[in-house]
Order: structure tokens, then C-alpha cells, then sequence
């Protein structure tokens, strides 16, 4: 490559530059963090009924144990603000106050809090310590409750909860050919490998909190809220963080706790989750019954689509996915509906997780479709390009750009595609039934507002500074990419610090709107940078006045500009200063309002059913992917893949049950809550289209994070209805769903013999 | 509390140890390196994967006390020094993670399972004679889980290793 080549970064496939501290043990996770004086260890007691009253809590045993320095009840702690309360900071930034009063808010909220000196002792007085209740009945499930069911207030993913184009009913009435059904999908937990963690310590009256949190900004607002202090005194510090999926885009209990118990023993209070601690004390994404209806003309047009769900929401903690917002944006329709009902239940906090609305959306929704394909007896890829819509057929927007056909085409091209009707059962392989499946992938593409602070030194290294994070995303290794090619300088002389509430604040990581949004910050930054050096150049020497600053290039510490070549430091001492500074401040442009932004994708799965026992395999996955312009082929690469994993989950693994007589999620761990192994994942094949859409950002690119499990489990879904006839209903498939298709399939094969 | 002697990473180390602690707290906690990760601390998600004498084990589940003349080697004892060891190198050019939760757990197993491989101990998958191919991995590596879902390059990684002269 040449001189100008090398410094195009953006899109290279670079390795992680957080690589090597991640395999050598050097990254420092909130729980690995350790501070000048030793942390005490703080330990959850969980609460055992699902609503009611504690009558009485005797912590006596439990502060008479080894080790034990503080026992925090209702009883005892410190004031807060009332949970909920600064609700104008969002449900993020809200109070997340803990053991408030003596009610019982849901099955294993944290009812005390031992601190003692090591976790063995806390871990001991915890079991401790005793408590009465006076348990109430709770509203747990929302079916069951469904004449209690309201419109949310807010609903994450879309503008309204109930919206309706054109006119359903008739649309639905007279369309030749239909698909009404129900469907659930379960409650899950992002289960991200770090569990939730929070060492907190306080010096004159500030508070420094070491925790894993997506947003940081988000949390410095939950801290002051919570506690009653200034966002100023509160420093948020994350360095790392062992994967978020959402469950980490905000403060959860053990933070607060954690705070509250430091202030009280003027000591460093450590204290992180237990796994099982998380299916309470963390976020999850609750169980939808969703009803479909879908109608289309003889010719297999679209004709009406309607989308109503029913969930429950967390009392007190407004959060509700659009499980119907894909109806606006994914098929031409005369008429589309779609309605979204809560009923507030007595569980732990319904939150974000993975492609909130989508993930679940297209799930049933590319069911739904691929079944509607079938019964118009068309082939399920030649459906859904017969129903590509012009415009946006919710809002009528015109669309940044539209490349689901060509991830539709080029992924049927490279799976090697079969068109046709799909006529279940009719390939094998030995003993496995074998199917294929192909759904869409669709998911909304925003920006944030987001800054961010470029500092270059005379010796020509670069520093950003932004209170942005790393889930595992790659933000270190892509904003390195976008600051070294605006300044035409190499990878290496950047240096990016992230995950400091010290500096300056952006969107965090969530929504899958981090790198498009800090990464247009960095560029801005850089480019003011670059402007800048040669207005000050051109200060002393007239020669550089005019010049094309997308030609200016950095090597050492020297700024060159075709032959002309200044050394940085000269130029700081004609001019002042001891560095280039530049900050930036971006936010959504105009094109997120006028225009309908989504990145896109096509999924192919083939499965393997066990004509004997219908244990199902996924063989081969395959996705064609538009995330516009990819800036770095290898993360973005590992991006997708994650998220089409977790995709198989919801397909066929990842379900949390809860006791609906209690309120009690009962397989409340890794052994009990399957997410995909090493064994269960096959070969993946994922491919990306160049894009660029000039709408979105500065950058050309779109989210990517949420993408790749948007399709993937309807995908899977359609293969075993190919391989055996089963049409899913509730997720994820389980095999004795599938047995009966499977033995009337076998059935008649002996009956034919 | 009872007096424990071992070696980690070639350094012969002594504490003081509360029986109830694993010898992944005796590690985190007690002596100081945090690298080693506590993920389910049930032995359900392997990121505390650490070798024992040469087995991989899950340090959570395994009492420290139980360790005492043991030699034990962490993520932070896989490199030669500064330099990386080929299989950390190949997890980076891999990509063979994301987030790094997961990854002192996946090099420890990793390690260890190439070793396995060597001495010929065959897995559930093994058909005959035991050889590394992608199937043996897959298998011998779905102890440790990924969240991230990096699983394909984790197990690239290793293959690449495995082809390299030792």
C-alpha cells in the first residue's frame, strides 16, 4: 500500500488494542479493582415472597458474626429519595433507591445488606439473618391479569403504543388469504459473563464509584438522585466491562447498596452479584403473548398486518419494548395496526436487553410472514421481495436507504437457496429431518448526542478523552481508527481513554448508537484539530495558507502537507500552547427525523431434526448484512456474530421461568438458563454489504450490535417448520413442541414403506 | 484459618486461608490477582479456569486449602514475560473474544486442552485416535461460556496454534 492508502483506517480490520491487556489478565473489571485501602465485602439478602410485608427482620445473629461490620435494613439505612422519584432524568437516571420501607416490592429484592471484612463472613451472616413476612398476593403474570392491562406511557422503539394506517378490519376481511395466531416469547436475562459490580468509596463527602456500566452520564444522575448529592460529586469510573446486552445500561441494586453501606463505614464497600443475585437484582426482558394478524390478496400481496402485544411491566419502573414497532417499517401494507398493553405486575426491574422491540418482534413477525408466504404458495424469500415497501409504509418517510432485496438475494445466492414453496419434511440426512429457513433482520438506527476531547501533544501523540465505553464492542480500537485517519496519522500514536465520568459526556454504549455517535464526535474533534494546525501554520508560513487539510498528514512529530513539512512543537512555540485542543458536541441530524433510518440483514438457517427423538441442531447459519459503512471489519465482523448467537438462543435455548404463584424466577443460573456453548454454535458465515448512507453520520455508518439477532431465531423457526412441519408458537422450541410433528412425519414415511 | 503453601505462575506463594475459601479467592483476594474471573462462581461458565498441575479445573468450585503444594497456572502466568504466549497472540488476531470476561477462563482451557490433545485423552466426540480438529474443540472448550459469542474465532485461535511446530 502506499503513503495515502495506510492511512485510510476507518474499515480496516485492525486487532483490538485492548487486546493484550484482555489476555493477560490486565484489564481491570469493577470487581478487580482495588484501592489504597482494602474494600469490605458486601452480600444481598434476597427476599422470599413476591409482595407483602416484613413483619420483622432480626439481624442480631448476623451482626454478632465474624467479620461482620454493618447490617443495612429498612430499618437502618440512610435516607434516599423515594425509588422513582427525578423521573425527569429518565429511568436511568431516576432514583433507584433500596430497602426503602418495609414493603416487598418483588421476589428476591434485597430486604438487607451484610458487610463484613472478607465474603466468606458476609456470605455466612448473610444466611443470617431472619425474616418474617406477611405475604400479599402479587400480580405476576399479565395474561392472568390482562383486566388490569393499560397503554404504556412510554414505549421504547416507537412514538406511540397503539397506531393504526389505513383501515385494518376491512383490509383484514377481504384479503383471500390469512394468518392469524399467537405466540409467546419468553422473559430472558442478558446473562453477560460479568455479573453486575460496584466497589464505592467516599472522600469528603464525593463519591467514587468503580462499577460496569454502559451509560456513565446515566449513572452519575442515578447516584445524585438517589443519594441526594450533586452529579459533581459523584465519579464514575469503567474502564472495562464484561458485556452489557442492556442489563448494564444502568445502576441496579448492589451500586446503591454498595454507596450507602461505604458513607455509613467511611470505608471502600465492594460488592458484586452472585449470578443467582442477578435474576432479581439485575434487568430482564419480560415474557409477550403477541397476536398476529396477517392478510394478503390472492396474488400474495400484503394486504393487512396487525401486531398486539401484552406484557408486564415492573411496577414503578416505566419501561416497555415495541414488540410491534417492525409492523411500520418491514412490508408494504394497505392497512397496519399495532397495539402494545402493560399491566403492572409485582417483578423485578423489565428492562432493555438486546434489541429491545426487534429481538422478540421479528421473532413472531418473520414467522408469521414465512407462514403467510406459504399459504399463498409462494417462495418465502419472493414473498417478502413482492411486499418491499417504497417509503416507510408507517410514516410514509422516505427510507436512507433500503438494501434488505440485495441481502435477500445475495444471502439465497451464497446459502445456495432452494426457491419454492416450503413442503415440510422433505429432506433428510440419514436419521435428521433437515430444514431451511430464511427471515429478515431490521432494526432502528440512531444517533445520540455525544462529545468528546482531542488533545495533541508536540510529539505528535494523540489523546482522546470521552466518557464512552467498551462493552466489547471495540470503542478503543474504532475511535483510534477515526482520529487517526482524520489526522492522517498512525493508529499507534493514538491513545484513547474511555469510561471516566471525568470526561467529557456522551451517549455510552446501548441501542447500538455508541460508534456511530462518539465515533462522528472523535472525527469533529480531529477535524478541528486539523484546522486548527494549519491556521496556525499558515500564521507562520504563508505557504500553508489555502492548502487541502484532507491532504495533511501526521508522522512523528512532524504535520506535513504535500512537500511542505512544520514540526508541531515549532509551531506551539510561534503560535502559544503547550497542545492542540479541540472538543466536540454532536447530535442527530435532521435526516433522523425526515427520513427512516434502519440497518438490514437476511438470514439463512438449515437444522437437523432427530426423526427419533426431535432433538433440533442448527448445521449452517449464514447472514447478509447493511450496517452502511463498517469501521472496523473485524469487530463489526464478531459483532454479528454475537448477536446472530444470540439469536440461536432465543430460537431454541434461552428462557427465564418464573413461578407465577410466587413471583419467582426458578432457574436462576447458567446450568438452568441455557445460553448457546461452543458446541452448539456451527460454523457461521457472515457477510457485509459496503454501504455507506450519508444519512446517518459524517461516518456512513449504522448499528450493528442489535442486528445480527434481529432474524436469526425466526430463521431457525422457519427451518424446523421446513424439516418437520412444526410451526412455532412459543419460544424457544423446545422438543416435545416439535415431537409430534415429528412422529406424524415419520408416521406416514412407515405408511408409504 | 489454616496456613496454605503453593505455586503460582513459578512463584512459591503462602497464606493464611479461611477454610470456606475456593482457590479462586484465595487468588482474587487473598493473593492479589484478579485475572482469574469469577463468573457463576458454581462452575457453570468456566471463566475461573485455571491449571492445576497440568489439569485445568474450575478454581471456583475447588476449596483452597485442598491446594497446598499444588502448582497453579493463571492467565497471568501464560505469557514468557513481556511476550505473549501463541495462543494469547492468536486470541488477539483472532478476535477470538470481545468484551475479555470470559478469556483468562478460554486461555487457561485452551492451554490445557492442547496438552490433553498431546497425552491422548480422548472426549465424547472422539472417533479412534484423538486429533485436534474442530469438533474435539468445540466440545472440549463448550465448558466455557461466551457471552459475547466468539466461539468460531476461539476456536480458529486454537487452531492455529495447534498447527504451529511446539
Amino acid at each position: 500500500m502506499n503513503q495515502q492508502d495506510s492511512r485510510k483506517w476507518i474499515g480496516q480490520p485492525l486487532d483490538r488494542v485492548d487486546g493484550p491487556a484482555k489476555v493477560t489478565g490486565q484489564a481491570t473489571y469493577a470487581a478487580d479493582y482495588r484501592g489504597n485501602s482494602p474494600a469490605a465485602i458486601g452480600f444481598i439478602v434476597e427476599a422470599g415472597i413476591g409482595k407483602g410485608r416484613i413483619v420483622s427482620i432480626d439481624t442480631r445473629a448476623a451482626e454478632a458474626s465474624d467479620g461482620v461490620l454493618l447490617v443495612l435494613t429498612h430499618q437502618n439505612a440512610p435516607e434516599q429519595a423515594p425509588f422513582g422519584s427525578h423521573d425527569d432524568a429518565g429511568r436511568f437516571g431516576q432514583s433507584h433507591a433500596v430497602l426503602e420501607n418495609e414493603n416487598v416490592k418483588y421476589h428476591g429484592a434485597p430486604v438487607a445488606f451484610v458487610v463484613a471484612e472478607t465474603l466468606e463472613q458476609a456470605r455466612h451472616a448473610a444466611h443470617l439473618v431472619s425474616v418474617r413476612y406477611d405475604q400479599q398476593p402479587g400480580v405476576f403474570d399479565a395474561e392472568a391479569h390482562e383486566d388490569k392491562a393499560t397503554k404504556p406511557d412510554s414505549l421504547d422503539g416507537a412514538d406511540q403504543a397503539d397506531k393504526e394506517v389505513g383501515h385494518f378490519e376491512p383490509a383484514f376481511e377481504k384479503s383471500a388469504v390469512t394468518v392469524e395466531a399467537e405466540y409467546h416469547t419468553p422473559s430472558q436475562h442478558a446473562s453477560a459473563m460479568e455479573p453486575h459490580a460496584t466497589v464505592a468509596e467516599w472522600s469528603d463527602g464525593k463519591l467514587t464509584v468503580h462499577m460496569a456500566v454502559q451509560i456513565i452520564a446515566d449513572a452519575r444522575k442515578g447516584f445524585a438522585n438517589t443519594l441526594k448529592i450533586e452529579p459533581g460529586d459523584v465519579r464514575i469510573v469503567s474502564p472495562f466491562i464484561g458485556g452489557g446486552f442492556g442489563s448494564k445500561l444502568g445502576i441496579h441494586n448492589e451500586a446503591i447498596l454498595a454507596a450507602l453501606a461505604a458513607r455509613e463505614l467511611d470505608r471502600p464497600v465492594r460488592v458484586a452479584q452472585t449470578r443467582r443475585n442477578l435474576f432479581a437484582n439485575g434487568p430482564h426482558r419480560t415474557a409477550h403473548r403477541h397476536r398476529l394478524k396477517l392478510g394478503a390478496d390472492a396474488d400474495g400481496r400484503l394486504q393487512a398486518v396487525s401486531h398486539d402485544s401484552l406484557a408486564v411491566m415492573s411496577r414503578g419502573y416505566p419501561f416497555a419494548e415495541a414488540a410491534g414497532g417492525l409492523t411500520q417499517s418491514s412490508y408494504a401494507a394497505e392497512a397496519i395496526r399495532m397495539s402494545h398493553r402493560i399491566v403492572e405486575a409485582n417483578v423485578p426491574k423489565v428492562d432493555s436487553m438486546r434489541a429491545p422491540g426487534e429481538a422478540i418482534g421479528t421473532l413472531v413477525f418473520e414467522s408469521a410472514i414465512d407462514e403467510l408466504a406459504e399459504r399463498c404458495g409462494i417462495d418465502p424469500i419472493e414473498f417478502r421481495l413482492l411486499n418491499e415497501p417504497e417509503t416507510e409504509p408507517g410514516s410514509g418517510k422516505s427510507f436512507s436507504t433500503r438494501p434488505l432485496a440485495r441481502c435477500l438475494r445475495e444471502g439465497a445466492a451464497k446459502f445456495g437457496w432452494q426457491s419454492g414453496v416450503v413442503r415440510p419434511g422433505m429432506k433428510r440426512d440419514g436419521r435428521w429431518l433437515i430444514g431451511h429457513g430464511v427471515a429478515a433482520a431490521i432494526r432502528p438506527n440512531n444517533i445520540e448526542p455525544a462529545g468528546a476531547e482531542a488533545s495533541l501533544a508536540r510529539d505528535g501523540r494523540l489523546t482522546l478523552s470521552l466518557d464512552m465505553t467498551d462493552i466489547g464492542t471495540g470503542t478503543y480500537t474504532i475511535l483510534g481508527q477515526i482520529a487517526a485517519e482524520t489526522l492522517g496519522m498512525d493508529t499507534g500514536a493514538v491513545e484513547v481513554r474511555l469510561g471516566d465520568s471525568d470526561f467529557v459526556e456522551t451517549c455510552g454504549s446501548g441501542g447500538s448508537f455508541g460508534a456511530g455517535s462518539t465515533g462522528t464526535a472523535v472525527q469533529q474533534a480531529c477535524d478541528s484539530i486539523r484546522t486548527d494546525i494549519l491556521a496556525r501554520a499558515a500564521r507562520i508560513d504563508p505557504d500553508w495558507s489555502g492548502v487541502n487539510s484532507a491532504d495533511l498528514t501526521i508522522d512523528g512529530d512532524r504535520v506535513s502537507v504535500g512537500d511542505r513539512s512544520l514540526a508541531l512543537g515549532d509551531i506551539l512555540d510561534a503560535v502559544g500552547g503547550e497542545a492542540f485542543r479541540a472538543k466536540s458536541h454532536i447530535k442527530p441530524g435532521d435526516a433522523h427525523k425526515t427520513m427512516a433510518q434502519y440497518s438490514y440483514g437476511a438470514l439463512f438457517a438449515e437444522v437437523g431434526v432427530d426423526a427419533d427423538t426431535a432433538e433440533i441442531r442448527l448445521r449452517r447459519l449464514l447472514g447478509v448484512f447493511d450496517a452502511g459503512r463498517i469501521l472496523n471489519h473485524k469487530t463489526a465482523h464478531s459483532q454479528l456474530m454475537g448477536g446472530m448467537i444470540f439469536g440461536i438462543g432465543a430460537g431454541l435455548l434461552e428462557e427465564s421461568l418464573m413461578d407465577m404463584r410466587y413471583g419467582a424466577f426458578m432457574n436462576r443460573d447458567l446450568a438452568e438458563y441455557h445460553i448457546a456453548v461452543n458446541r452448539d454454535v456451527p460454523r457461521l458465515e457472515v457477510h457485509m454489504l459496503e454501504g455507506f448512507d450519508e444519512h446517518s453520520n459524517p461516518l456512513g455508518s449504522k448499528g450493528i450490535g442489535e442486528l445480527g439477532i434481529c432474524g436469526t431465531g425466526p430463521a431457525i423457526a422457519n427451518a424446523v417448520y421446513d424439516a418437520t412441519g412444526h410451526r412455532a408458537r412459543k419460544f424457544p422450541i423446545h422438543i416435545e413442541d416439535v415431537l409430534p410433528a415429528v412422529a406424524r412425519l415419520t408416521k406416514g414415511n412407515a405408511a408409504s414403506r | 484459618m489454616y496456613p496454605v503453601s503453593l505455586d503460582v505462575n513459578g512463584k512459591t506463594v503462602s497464606a493464611e486461608v479461611d477454610a470456606r475459601t475456593s482457590l479462586l479467592d484465595l487468588l482474587r483476594e487473598t493473593l492479589g490477582m484478579p485475572g482469574s474471573k469469577k463468573g457463576c462462581d458454581h462452575g457453570q461458565c468456566g471463566a475461573c479456569t485455571v491449571i492445576v498441575n497440568g489439569v485445568r479445573i474450575n478454581s471456583c468450585l475447588s476449596l483452597a486449602v485442598s491446594h497446598d503444594g499444588d502448582a497453579v497456572t493463571t492467565v497471568e502466568g501464560l505469557a514468557d514475560g513481556e511476550s505473549l504466549s501463541p495462543l494469547q497472540k492468536a486470541f488477539v488476531s483472532h478476535d477470538a473474544f470481545q468484551c475479555g470476561y470470559c478469556t483468562p477462563g478460554q486461555l487457561c482451557s485452551a492451554t490445557a486442552l492442547l496438552d490433553e490433545i498431546k497425552r491422548g485423552e480422548p472426549s465424547v466426540v472422539t472417533d479412534g485416535k484423538v486429533t485436534l480438529n474442530e469438533e474435539e474443540i468445540r466440545e472440549r472448550m463448550s465448558g466455557n461460556l461466551c457471552r459475547c459469542g466468539a466461539y468460531n474465532n476461539i476456536v480458529d485461535a486454537i487452531l492455529s496454534v495447534a498447527g504451529e511446530p511446539a
